[in-house]
């Protein structure tokens, strides 16, 4: 591995494209987190008796 | 213990699609189909969204056993031919980052099953990943040659988990499918290891034909797939499969059976030396016997898993011939 500072193109590059993959895993982390608690909470309530 | 092998200034960088490599895509394809069959024949009504959630889960759960699998058989791999290429031992990624990849992914997956569908679904998917990374990877491959019929387990459970995530249950039928991967797993696998035993000796895993020998091997191969068979055609019997599931569970047993037959007859796995190069499918003459089970072993499973899939998609009757 190359010293931080003194990284190559090709380290540059593979360090980007990582960066990159793990934002979009997070970001669409947080959409199915956000999706499956609207459809939880959708069916929830749905099955709620009226009070 | 696996280690990552040693690094230089020289290495290639890891790319984002070496950690995707950790994760076993190819395996997880054959899940993600399995599990979704357990899924659909459950014939529970599941929200769309929350039923692509739980194939996800399932999905993910096996990329993870894959990545812990990777770390720790990292010494394994870098000794065989097929496997000297994985970015652990390749030494394109650091063992201890496969490690933290599939802990946390295995802690995502089982939590996100738990809170979007049920907890048993998430129990069993966690069930299969501490089988297949505790009990089959650690313990069992290095110590036992039984180590793929027991490990074949955590190979076969996604179907349960599929149909416990669409239902909240695991009644019989959802086993029948984890017995039918569970019995297929010996005669597939011992097949593969027939032409690919010299790998697994120069590794010192203990493989049946590294321990017992290549006619022992093919003898076995030959039990197995007449124990298959059965298992094979009992969903026509319990109200699981239709008259087309039927048909192709006996048509396709009969030639699995002719196949396991001509292996146990030939001399594949004696010659040893001869292997040309890494492929799965391209080997000696001797050994055309022994590839041509373990790539129909493929087809059969896959053609018994789609036609269930289809049947239960299609609204087919099931023929329940034991009533």
């Amino acid at each position: 591995m190359s010293q931080p500072g003194h990284e190559s193109e090709a380290d540059m590059k593979a360090r980007r494209g990582r960066n990159i993959a793990l934002a979009l895993g997070l970001v669409l982390f947080v959409i199915l987190i956000f999706v499956v608690t609207l459809v939880r909470l959708g069916g929830n309530v749905a099955t709620t008796p009226p009070v | 213990m696996a280690m990552a092998t040693a690094h230089s200034t020289t290495r290639a960088p890891a790319r984002w699609q070496d950690y995707v490599q950790l994760l076993k895509p190819r395996v997880m394809s054959l899940v993600v189909f399995t599990a979704l069959t357990g899924l659909v024949c459950a014939g529970h009504r599941v929200n769309p969204i929350l039923g692509a959630v739980a194939i996800l889960c399932i999905a993910v759960g096996a990329g993870a056993s894959g990545a812990l699998n990777m770390w720790y058989d990292a010494d394994i791999d870098a000794k065989m031919r097929r496997t000297r290429g994985r970015p652990v031992p390749a030494g394109r990624v650091q063992g201890a980052d496969a490690l933290a990849l599939g802990i946390v992914l295995s802690i995502f997956s089982v939590m996100l099953m738990g809170m979007a569908l049920n907890w048993l679904a998430a129990g069993l998917l966690a069930f299969t990943i501490f089988f297949y990374a505790v009990v089959y990877t650690i313990w069992l491959k290095r110590w036992t040659a039984q180590n793929i019929v027991i490990g074949g387990l955590a190979g076969a459970l996604p179907p349960v988990i599929g149909w416990a995530a669409a239902s909240g249950a695991a009644p019989l039928n959802a086993w029948l499918l984890c017995a039918i991967i569970f019995m297929w797993t010996p005669p597939h696998f011992w097949a593969l290891s027939l032409y690919t035993s010299e790998d697994y000796k120069s590794a010192g895993v203990p493989m049946m034909p590294v321990v017992a020998g290549a006619a022992s091997t093919r003898r076995q191969i030959l039990i197995y797939s007449v124990l298959f068979l059965p298992f094979a055609i009992a969903p026509a019997f319990t109200g699981l499969g239709g008259a087309a599931y039927l048909g192709v569970a006996v048509a396709g047993g009969l030639v699995f059976l002719l196949l396991a037959w001509r292996l146990a007859c030939s001399h594949a796995g004696d010659a040893v030396g001869q292997r040309n190069d890494d492929g799965l499918y391209d080997v000696r003459a001797g050994a055309k016997d022994a590839r041509n089970l373990f790539a129909f072993s493929i087809l059969y499973l896959s053609l018994l898993f789609a036609t269930l899939l289809g049947e239960h998609l299609l609204g087919a009757a099931p023929l329940d011939l034991l009533k």
